[in-house]
């Protein structure tokens, strides 16, 4: 108990509770008018929030030589999880293949993904080439590994289709391969062929019709303000109506009346908006930051390469999503739909997320250095 | 790799802030903008109608009144919800209600434009009556049935109820649906004293703030406002006078189509000669003001507006006649007015030549020199063609006649609080021929008058000279006791007779119902106790049957009976009229 207790960062721990309390209130009103299973919303997002509290508290004790050897098993259990999706396994809800229906529970594989991929990217970019005999030891090499390792969960979650999923764990990627010191020509590289492989999705018409449809909402969300554009409007006049101070908690009329679809998952941030103010939305906003400085912290301080890859991973993942997460609710981001981390009501993002939460700390109490890499140094 | 550590801050830090400054403009800056735009999503604002006042005789009895009746309406916003847009549930209801799914459809369809009335310019939040006063046992299959008729609501509303049937149809005009603003408002009132007293009568509307969810369905009351029900008009209008005229215009049309006559309009109107309250106003053909309730189908209203014998005229103050004989008292006052002897003898010959044309009594008989009460009383032409031609003699361009005629208020409409009134028809008097002037004074030719016209005359020499602007309302009382207005009829004018002449007139016309023309209608009337003072009229109108008139009035009471193509005025108008005092002064079997 003691050793949990030390392992435990309190600038991760209260931001977290914080936010996760926050979340559970939030979800709370805005489900508080739904016709059917009212509390039932509350009561699953308190379980998922005590279930995510426990992982984090476990996870936070592990050491690292134990997260490394998990790194490899967690990725390919995750790309196993989004293929199963495909499969007959898969459960489509809103239109994308990204549930799997184990009994009467629903599982979204491709929450945990975003873990596994920076566990597996870590231990990727960060491995010294002695430690992984069977890996490529020099940066040059080391590239087009991690973009193969990348590219699987990738291209699965793509095939779902699931945009926001496949454009974070895109993002996790550069962010990580930029932490990992790789040179900017080839980053300038990346991004160009990046940006082709997007114009030629464009013009070969890859992307599904409602993909297009919410991309060209995004650009003028009011061409069509009842039909793709209405959740954007929606959105904004929910988080304009707060004001400084908000409504007041469960006196949102916006949210009250649900016309937000999807506010207690991804538009959460709407009820933050409308009830809590700008005071309260900037508050969660904060505390969201203060989550991923501190994790920058851990990583600058990361005894390993790959610990420093892993604490700057999850802080990428989790500024990428929360920045679009945000920012579609705010207008400024096209509406896909991912998760508000920490808030948005669902088991699989919660428990990911508060996981996260516990690796970060993991990583801070675990600051030895690597035996062989201090020797070396010495 | 520290370096880029210190990169990542810096982009995340970037990041937060571009949110939190896009949250303060959506928030802070623009927040009333999207404010404003929320409320507009989310408030609904209802109307509620308030309940229209009553209308009561001069006891109170109602002669309008509210009930409540099955109005169904349709609920849009769960309509729309449906798989098929609700076409199934129309389609069972316009079969239940006897109409077609079309038709339903056009009444609820929203109007994106100036509200017509092919379409619902009201709140689309607020469910739209598209069938009102319905059925009981079709209202209440909708409302035990709600599965098979989702997004149709029954619920009783209240309808204008007429507890004395077609009791002073016209008197009371009708209610309809108002045409600017179809669905707005609740039902205006479109003739009679619903018309004119609509403003009072129709209350203030109340108004509801609601908040409702992005389905429609409504959260929580914002604030309310209740209506204030419409005032109750207190009338003039004794129901029970009322009813008596209504049944002796009835019989004297039976009796008188029994004898051959068409008799196909008739009037009545009783005023209270003192106060110049109109006690009762009966006129046919007339019809059952029910039919507005609900709606009026279209066939009915053809049949109602028909040119000829269209029921929705009230003869009383829109039918217009030639006087025949009644109009001989305003030739009378001209005549001692222009300074002949009022207790002259006058010869009556049995012809009377005026210019080149010979003018001829009735049958031609003549009575020899007689005064000019004996004139009223037997009803002779010939003076009056004598006073007419002697007038126009002496002044052609401005006939004496014609001015009298005028101060008695005839030539303009009377202003009774009704819509509609016609003026009537008076000459210029600036004749060239002395033939017209001699028809005018026996009310022939070119004078035309509407039976309240001459019932408020008549009134005049009843009250003393006091033209009146009949009135039908007395007060208008809010529907918590306060009496809002009191309406008294203003004095028009004043008859410009001597208070002698006007006894002597009198005194002349008591005859009439004693010994005169409408002797035989009085018979076994107690004219003793109640003297009553009358005169018949038949008027000729070209290629139909003559217009029967009689007039009369005693001390409290004028009383006008007119009936178009119903021969004499002793045969047909007086035993009519007759009836009708029986009724007043409560004498004879009823």
């Amino acid at each position: 108990m003691r050793r949990v207790l030390r392992a435990l960062d309190w600038r991760i721990c209260v931001p977290a509770l914080v936010l996760c309390t926050a979340g559970v209130v939030l979800v709370w009103s805005s489900t508080r008018t739904a016709i059917h299973d009212t509390g039932a919303y509350l009561t699953r997002q308190v379980g998922y929030g005590l279930a995510g509290l426990a992982l984090m508290a476990a996870l936070a004790t592990v050491s690292r030589w134990s997260l490394r050897a998990w790194s490899v098993p967690a990725y390919l259990v995750a790309c196993l999880g989004l293929a199963a999706v495909l499969t007959p396994l898969g459960v489509t809800v809103n239109g994308s293949r990204s549930w799997l229906g184990i009994g009467g529970l629903q599982f979204q594989p491709s929450e945990p993904a975003k873990l596994a991929l920076v566990l597996a990217l870590a231990a990727v970019l960060g491995s010294p080439s002695a430690d992984a005999p069977g890996l490529p030891g020099r940066p040059a090499a080391r590239l087009p590994a991690a973009l193969g390792v990348a590219a699987v969960p990738v291209g699965l979650v793509m095939l779902q289709p699931d945009l926001g999923t496949a454009l974070i764990l895109a993002a996790i990627t550069a962010g990580m391969l930029v932490i990992a010191g790789t040179p900017w020509r080839w980053l300038a590289l990346l991004a160009a062929a990046a940006a082709g492989a997007g114009a030629l999705a464009w013009w070969l018409d890859l992307l599904k019709p409602h993909q297009v449809e919410r991309l060209l909402t995004f650009a003028d969300p009011s061409a069509d303000p009842q039909g793709s554009g209405y959740n954007a409007v929606q959105a904004l006049q929910t988080v304009g109506s707060g004001g400084i101070l908000g409504r007041g908690l469960f006196r949102g009329d916006q949210t009250g009346g649900h016309f937000v679809p999807e506010q207690h998952t991804d538009f959460i941030f709407t009820v933050a908006g409308e009830e809590l103010g700008f005071a309260g939305a900037t508050l969660l906003l904060v505390l969201l930051w203060g989550i991923l400085w501190r994790g920058l912290g851990i990583a600058a301080r990361a005894a390993s390469p790959y610990e420093r890859l892993v604490a700057g991973g999850i802080v990428c993942w989790l500024a990428v999503q929360s920045a679009i997460n945000v920012g579609m609710v705010l207008g400024l981001a096209p509406i896909v739909g991912v998760p508000l981390p920490l808030l948005s009501y669902g088991g699989s993002a919660t428990l990911t997320c508060l996981a996260a939460a516990g690796i970060l700390m993991s990583v801070r109490a675990d600051r030895r250095p690597v035996p062989a890499l201090s020797l070396a140094a010495r | 790799m520290r370096s880029r550590i210190v990169l990542v801050q810096l982009l995340v830090t970037c990041l937060f802030f571009v949110l939190v400054g896009r949250l303060w403009q959506v928030q802070v800056v623009d927040g009333d903008r999207y404010a404003r735009a929320a409320s507009a999503d989310h408030e609904r604002h209802v109307v509620v109608q308030p309940v229209r006042g009553r209308i009561v005789d001069d006891r109170g009895r109602p002669l309008v009144r509210n009930r409540t009746a099955m109005t169904i309406s349709i609920d849009r916003t769960v309509l729309t919800r449906l798989p098929d847009g609700g076409r199934e549930v129309l389609g069972r209801l316009a079969r239940l209600l006897g109409t077609s799914r079309e038709e339903i459809e056009t009444r609820i369809r929203p109007c994106d434009g100036p509200a017509r009335k092919d379409c619902w310019a009201g709140s689309p939040y607020q469910p739209i009556p598209v069938a009102e006063a319905v059925d009981e046992k079709i209202a209440f299959q909708i409302v035990e049935r709600p599965d098979r008729y989702p997004g149709v609501v029954a619920e009783p509303q209240p309808v204008r109820d007429y507890p004395n049937g077609e009791l002073a149809a016209h008197v009371l005009g009708y209610v309809a649906p108002d045409d600017r603003s179809p669905g707005q408002s609740a039902p205006v009132g479109r003739d009679g004293l619903e018309a004119v007293y609509d403003a009072e009568l129709r209350g203030t509307p109340g108004g509801r703030r609601l908040v409702v969810d992005a389905a429609g369905r409504v959260v929580r009351t914002l604030s309310e406002q209740p209506a204030t029900p419409g005032a109750t008009l207190v009338t003039s209008i004794d129901s029970r006078i009322q009813r008596a005229s209504e049944r002796a215009l009835k019989r004297a049309v039976e009796k008188a189509r029994g004898r051959g006559r068409p008799a196909d309009q008739a009037a009545a109107v009783v005023l209270d000669a003192r106060t110049g309250r109109v006690v009762a106003l009966a006129a046919l053909p007339t019809y059952d003001p029910t039919v507005w309730v609900g709606g009026i189908d279209p066939d009915e209203y053809a049949r109602l507006t028909s040119k000829e014998g269209g029921p929705l005229l009230s003869r009383a103050i829109q039918g217009q006649w030639a006087p025949g004989s009644t109009w001989k008292v305003t030739s009378v006052a001209a005549a001692v007015a222009d300074g002949r002897p009022l207790h002259g003898s006058y010869p009556c010959p049995g012809h009377y030549r005026v210019g080149d044309r010979d003018f001829r009594n009735f049958r031609g008989i003549g009575y020899g020199h007689i005064s000019l009460r004996r004139a009223l009383e037997v009803s002779c032409d010939t003076i009056f063609y004598r006073f007419a031609y002697e007038m126009w003699r002496e002044n052609p361009r401005r006939h004496p006649m014609v001015k009298m005629a005028r101060a008695f208020g005839f030539g303009r409409p009377t202003g009774v609080d009704l819509p509609g009134e016609a003026a009537g028809h008076l000459p210029k008097g600036d004749w060239e021929l002395p033939g017209y002037a001699a028809n005018f004074a026996i009310g022939q030719g070119e004078v035309l008058v509407t039976p309240l016209q001459l019932a408020r005359a008549y009134a005049a020499l009843a009250n003393g000279g006091k033209v009146f602007a009949p009135r039908i309302a007395k007060r208008i009382v809010a529907a918590d006791g306060r009496v809002l207005r009191e309406v008294k009829p203003p004095v028009e004018g004043r008859l410009p007779i001597s208070r002698r002449a006007l006894e002597y007139i009198r005194a002349g016309l008591r005859d009439v119902t004693r010994s005169g023309t409408a002797a035989g209608a009085f018979a076994g009337f107690p004219l003793d106790e109640h003297p009553i003072a009358g005169k018949t009229g038949t008027a000729e109108v070209f290629g139909k049957e003559d217009t029967s008139w009689f007039a009369s009035f005693d001390k409290r009471y004028a009383v006008v009976v007119m009936v178009a193509q119903g021969g004499g005025g002793g045969e047909t108008a007086a035993p009519a009229a007759a009836e009708i005092w029986k009724a007043i002064h409560r004498v004879g079997g009823r």
